[in-house]
């Protein structure tokens, strides 16, 4: 499904982001990337969604090279792939059925689509009751679920969530980490970046351990080692 | 495209636009502004060629008969006169008509009319008044016209009394108002080129503001896979919006200003009154002024969207 093929990443200070690094993923895998502030996880996000390209190498989503993809087809590749941010990256101006709505818009939904998915996806994130809340009457747990029921209404084939539990208090960590093994056991690929050891370990899922831009490590069953 | 995808980019732009209130209002001020002096330069346009045209109209050449001129011998020098490749019009006033246009002309002046009907026959003779083609041959007309009567003034008294012509210093006027007219167009032309400039200076930096304000959104978007156009188009339809609204207001001001003016102005301008001009071809204003309007704010918009939201 995803393939990463001897890629590359240097910047033009020479800093190196990325080196050689390849590995493949499968539907419905649940993978975490783990490994130090600067080890590369957010890069490789940026290139599966086509933000930044390689230097060398190639990366493939179900066998197309994205960074071969025009421009007017980029859209298309983001609407396969949900994404899920440590900052939530929620409107602070719009309701949390009005951030998912948002999103639907944006892709294009028809209006009675919106109307009956929204109240559907924010059941599954246990928020049904607080759909009128702005995020600021949010608790730090409840925005990232918000985030969560956006990345997945408009049902990607992958969900991206990167350091997702980094501005969350243990309980919340937990709560957002079921959600994320919920998601995946209904289908959904997960790739998941982290620095939690506690998180890796309660998930006994693949873990892909990177170092100052390679990979060191790619356990099938993994923990976290560093 | 999607009836629904439209009202979206519609009610993005719309949001936009009403976010930025203040900043879209300095759009708008300036845009007005510009499009206050294409108003003023379409009308400024319209009274100068009325005001020359009317003075074409004035110029002719009038010839005077003597009295004792015969009706054939005026027919001949009519006959002979349309003949001319340069004269578009004659026409024949024969001296009963001008005394009466006299008697009209100097009714409330009783020493004159006295006057004439003292003399107990009618003192004015037959004219003649021809219309040139172009308003440089009215020379050639009236050198014909000399010759002829100098040719009649070698053998019987010449028929023809008088020749008043529109002269070279008439013309020279003429010219010099028309290259004033033409100096005032090409100075309103660089007045609005530079105005231009500067509302699409203004506009594009409003517009710059408002992407930045919306880079939330505009990440968002891009993230769930929005497309370039419907990301793009809501700021397209800001700037829109600022033309629309400016042409809007610039044409509500012309209203009461061209009603004041209208009949204060009439008399010296050429006999048109700005008011009704106004509202006999509002369509073209409307046209004109929303049009420049919609096209600059376009312009800008597209220029802004290009350099800063990059997809």
């Amino acid at each position: 499904m995803i393939y990463f093929d001897r890629v590359s990443k240097v910047y033009a200070d020479s800093s190196v982001a990325l080196e050689d690094v390849s590995f493949s993923v499968e539907p419905g895998e649940f993978i975490s990337f783990v490994g130090h502030s600067g080890a590369g996880k957010t890069t490789l996000v940026k290139m599966l969604l086509a933000e930044e390209r390689p230097t060398s190498g190639a990366v493939f989503f179900e066998s197309v090279n994205v960074h071969d993809l025009p421009l007017h087809r980029i859209n298309h590749l983001r609407r396969k792939i949900g994404t899920v941010f440590q900052d939530f990256r929620l409107l602070p101006q719009k309701t949390a059925y009005e951030n998912i709505a948002f999103a639907m818009e944006a892709s294009g939904r028809p209006e009675e689509e919106i109307r009956s998915d929204v109240p559907h996806v924010l059941e599954l994130v246990d928020l049904g009751e607080k759909m009128n809340h702005f995020p600021g009457q949010l608790s730090g747990g409840e925005q990232q679920r918000v985030a969560i029921a956006r990345a997945i209404v408009n049902q990607p084939d992958v969900i991206i969530a990167d350091e997702p539990t980094g501005n969350l208090d243990p309980v919340n960590t937990f709560e957002i980490v079921q959600i994320l093994k919920k998601i995946n056991d209904l289908g959904t690929t997960i790739l998941l970046t982290t620095h939690n050891k506690g998180v890796i370990d309660a998930l006994k899922k693949r873990v892909i351990t990177m170092d100052r831009g390679h990979v060191i490590r790619d356990d099938r069953e993994g923990r976290y080692i560093l | 495209m999607d009836w629904i995808v439209i009202k979206r980019i519609f009610r993005a732009g719309f949001l936009d636009f009403w976010r930025n209130g203040f900043v879209s209002l300095a759009s708008i001020l300036v845009m007005t502004v510009t499009l206050f002096v294409v108003g003023v330069t379409i009308f400024a346009g319209v009274i100068l060629d009325s005001t020359l045209s009317d003075l074409r109209d004035k110029a002719d050449v009038n010839v005077y008969f003597t009295t004792t001129a015969s009706q054939g011998q005026i027919s001949q020098l009519q006959t002979q006169v349309q003949a001319l490749p340069q004269v578009a019009a004659v026409q024949f006033i024969s001296s009963s008509d001008e005394l009466a246009t006299f008697r009209a002309k100097h009714q409330n002046d009783q020493l004159t009319l006295q006057a004439l009907d003292e003399l107990g026959t009618n003192p004015l003779g037959a004219v003649l008044n021809i219309k040139a083609k172009d308003i440089s041959q009215y020379g050639a007309i009236a050198q014909f016209l000399e010759q002829q009567q100098a040719l009649s003034a070698n053998g019987a008294p010449s028929v023809i009394d008088k020749v008043n012509y529109f002269d070279a210093e008439h013309q020279q006027a003429l010219t010099k108002l028309e290259d004033i007219t033409n100096s005032a167009q090409r100075l309103g032309l660089i007045i609005i080129a530079i105005l231009i400039f500067t509302t699409i200076a203004i506009s594009f930096n409003t517009l710059r503001l408002a992407i930045y304000t919306s880079r939330d959104e505009i990440q968002i978007m891009r993230l769930v896979g929005a497309g370039a156009f419907y990301i793009r188009a809501p700021f397209m339809v800001e700037g829109v919006f600022y033309g629309l609204v400016a042409g809007l207001t610039t044409l509500l001001l012309f209203y009461p200003l061209t009603w004041w003016m209208g009949n204060a102005t009439q008399d010296f301008l050429g006999g048109i009154n700005v008011f009704s001009y106004y509202l006999s071809h509002f369509g073209l204003f409307f046209l004109a002024i929303v049009g420049t309007g919609v096209v600059l704010g376009g312009v800008a918009s597209f220029l802004a969207v290009r350099r800063y939201l990059k997809i």
